[in-house]
């Protein structure tokens, strides 16, 4: 860490991991709830424990990133951030409004599209927060060096912010309120998102190998290319049966199944920059967790979305169980891993300390993922249970249920197991660490750092 | 210099790329927006009762538990198509009675079933909620679900 002012994405990082235990504690719950239905069902029905889990998902990835560009940003630029106190100032504002939603929710006061409960004053403080970052890394950006990383980066985060004003159009006819609905949603995940975790994963690549910019960024470029050329038009694969013209079927169909070309490119660009350079980073946490985000994201997105993304097959799995499973693996693959990527990349030096605890962290990473693949795989075999008796056969949704409980249970267990990983990597990040960075050496031995 | 060119045109082509396929989507969905509003749904029904009904669906965040068209949460069944599950495309008036009932009857606090909230509707907002319910069944959902069973 060379500039005084990448502190601030500590308190990010710190606030992001608030939101993600509460996340998962939440999680468990609702997978409890499935299980045992007539807990809490009076006090908190499932509906406000699964949106309080879904927007704290939502939250803390959008607090990671904003800390991943605070962390990034000057050491790109090669100067300070342009105000630290106003991304302080926009980090209380970000969390105010998520506790607030939070307590609202409780209280029964939300809008009701699911992912956009927040009410309309909650939106508009989002909007104010993007704002502000924009406004922050920008003027940054401006007097500082400018490389495709920052570039990419940026034109990610305005794309969030951007994509994030169809939130506030609702219309009274239903099938268009769904059209707009996928620009923030899909778009989002599967746009401008991408462009977040690509610069992202290529920061990390350049630090931790030491392998040349110039052959990063033309990967970069090659990567978030593929993810618009396809993930734009590939929003015709939620375009198939809510009222949408029928050219949508061929149109999504093609295109999202080219979706999974940027999650491929980006597991060969990162296993081939270790290859390439030889090098071994003393942060082997940090390295698994950048590896494995590539590795998870072409799962849980690629392989996974490719599953279900082909109309025919869609027209049998559509808003079943195998749905539920892909949004897992895909969420926490791409956008949940990079976080834990650059946060265990960053903290060492945010706590001007050596690598620390990195066989704690380790344990972390495989007790989450391998938690994760569980569920995705168990929930897959209910989905696709649930598709045949339901969609084939006819029969009544509920008795369905009774049918896979046991996958629910299975789902739950591997809940706990995430659950202990979490306990791990937060204690491994924000626990004791010993081995203070020696004030001789500089912390940055350029370009592997 | 070679250099520099290659990745001054990687640039441009992402670029380049990008807008073309943002104003390709665009297009198609101005195209589709006009499809949806004149073609695959009820332009003539699409009253006040069920522009308030759809605000009861919201307010009362039946999304976090069911599916309609699809979409929502996997914890109850897709109502989309609820409306005919109910017999009402036959039976209007029998489908609305039924509705109220099963509104009124929650939480079923079954053991070990599922339970869904008691959410105090007056009748008013159940009479909307089945105007919304019954436009939604009459989208031109290219034929999903393929049973009625949602
Ligand atoms: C990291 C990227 C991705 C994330 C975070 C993600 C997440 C999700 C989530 C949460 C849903 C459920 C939305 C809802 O509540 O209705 C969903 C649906 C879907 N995703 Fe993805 N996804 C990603 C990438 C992909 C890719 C690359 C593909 C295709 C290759 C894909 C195909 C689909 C399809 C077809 C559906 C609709 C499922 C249905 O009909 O019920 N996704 N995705
Ligand atoms: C302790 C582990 C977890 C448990 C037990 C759990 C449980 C659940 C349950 C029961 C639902 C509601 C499904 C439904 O509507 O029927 C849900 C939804 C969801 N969860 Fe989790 N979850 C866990 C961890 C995670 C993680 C780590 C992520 C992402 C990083 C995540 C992302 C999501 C998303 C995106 C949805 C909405 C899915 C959709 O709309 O298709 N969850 N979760
Ligand atoms: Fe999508």
């Amino acid at each position: 860490m060379k500039y005084e002012s990448q502190k601030v994405a500590l308190w990010y990082f710190a606030a992001a991991m608030g939101l993600f235990a509460v996340q998962i504690l939440v999680g468990l719950l609702a997978g409890a709830v499935y299980v045992m239905p007539n807990l809490l069902s009076e006090l908190v029905p499932f509906n406000i424990i699964r949106m309080i889990h879904t927007n704290a998902l939502i939250v803390w990835l959008l607090i990671g990133f904003f800390g991943a560009a605070y962390y990034l940003i000057p050491e790109e630029a090669e100067t300070e951030l342009h105000s630290p106190t106003l991304a302080l100032v926009q980090l209380g504002l970000f969390v105010f409004g998520a506790l607030a939603a939070v307590v609202g929710y409780l209280f029964r006061i939300y809008e009701g599209r699911e992912f956009l409960e927040q009410p309309t004053w909650i939106k508009a403080a989002i909007v104010v927060v993007a704002l502000m970052f924009l406004y922050n890394i920008t003027l940054t950006l401006i007097k500082g060096r400018r490389t495709v990383i920052t570039n990419i980066l940026l034109v990610g985060m305005w794309g969030i912010a951007i994509f994030f004003l169809f939130s506030f159009y609702n219309p009274s006819n239903l099938a268009l309120d769904k059209m707009y609905w996928w620009y923030v949603v899909h778009l989002w995940v599967e746009g401008v998102w991408e462009l977040v975790l690509a610069s992202i994963l290529a920061f990390l690549m350049i630090k931790m190998t030491g392998v040349d910019r110039e052959i990063v960024e033309k990967w970069l470029y090659a990567i978030v290319g593929l993810a618009l050329f396809s993930g734009i038009l590939g929003t015709g694969h939620h375009y198939y049966w809510i009222g949408t013209p029928g050219y949508w079927q061929w149109i999504g169909s093609i295109f999202s199944a080219l979706e999974v070309a940027p999650f491929f490119t980006m597991v060969v660009f990162a296993f081939m920059m270790v290859w390439k350079s030889g090098r071994r980073h003393p942060n082997k946490a940090a390295m698994l967790w950048s590896l494995g985000c590539s590795v998870f994201a072409f799962f849980g997105a690629g392989v996974w979305g490719f599953l279900h993304t082909l109309a025919p097959i869609n027209y049998y799995t559509h808003g079943t169980q195998v749905t539920a499973a892909h949004g897992h693996l895909a969420f926490f693959g791409a956008y949940a891993m990079i976080n834990f990527a650059i946060i265990t990349y960053a903290m060492p030096y945010l706590r001007g300390r050596q690598p620390y605890n990195q066989l704690l962290n380790m344990w972390s990473f495989w007790l989450m993922c391998g938690g994760m693949a569980f569920m995705t795989f168990v929930l897959t075999v209910a989905g696709v249970v649930q598709t045949h008796l339901q969609r084939v056969l006819g029969m009544d949704y509920m008795e369905v249920q009774e049918q896979i409980a046991l996958f629910y249970w299975m789902r739950l267990g591997a809940g706990v197991i995430v659950g202990v990983g979490v306990v791990l990597f937060l204690y491994s990040i924000f626990g004791p660490a010993r081995e203070e960075r020696p004030a001789s050496i500089p912390t940055n031995y350029q370009p592997a750092e | 210099m070679t250099e520099r060119f290659t990745k001054a045109a990687a640039r441009n082509i992402f670029y380049g790329g990008s807008l073309f396929f943002f104003a390709t989507f665009v297009a198609l969905t101005a195209l589709s927006h006009l499809y949806i509003v004149n073609t695959s749904t009820d332009k003539a029904g699409l009253n006040d009762a069920v522009a308030r009904g759809k605000h009861v669906w919201e307010k009362n965040a039946c999304i976090n538990c069911h599916t309609i068209l699809g979409e929502g949460a996997y914890f109850a069944p897709e109502l989309g198509n609820v409306w005919k599950r109910y017999g009402g495309d036959k039976d209007h008036d029998g489908a609305v009675t039924a509705l109220k009932g099963w509104m009124a009857a929650q939480p079923s606090g079954i053991q070990g079933r599922r339970q869904m909230p008691q959410f105090n509707l007056t009748e008013q907002e159940v009479e909307d909620l089945a105007a919304f319910l019954e436009w939604t069944s009459r989208i031109n959902t290219q034929n999903w679900p393929p049973k009625l069973s949602g």
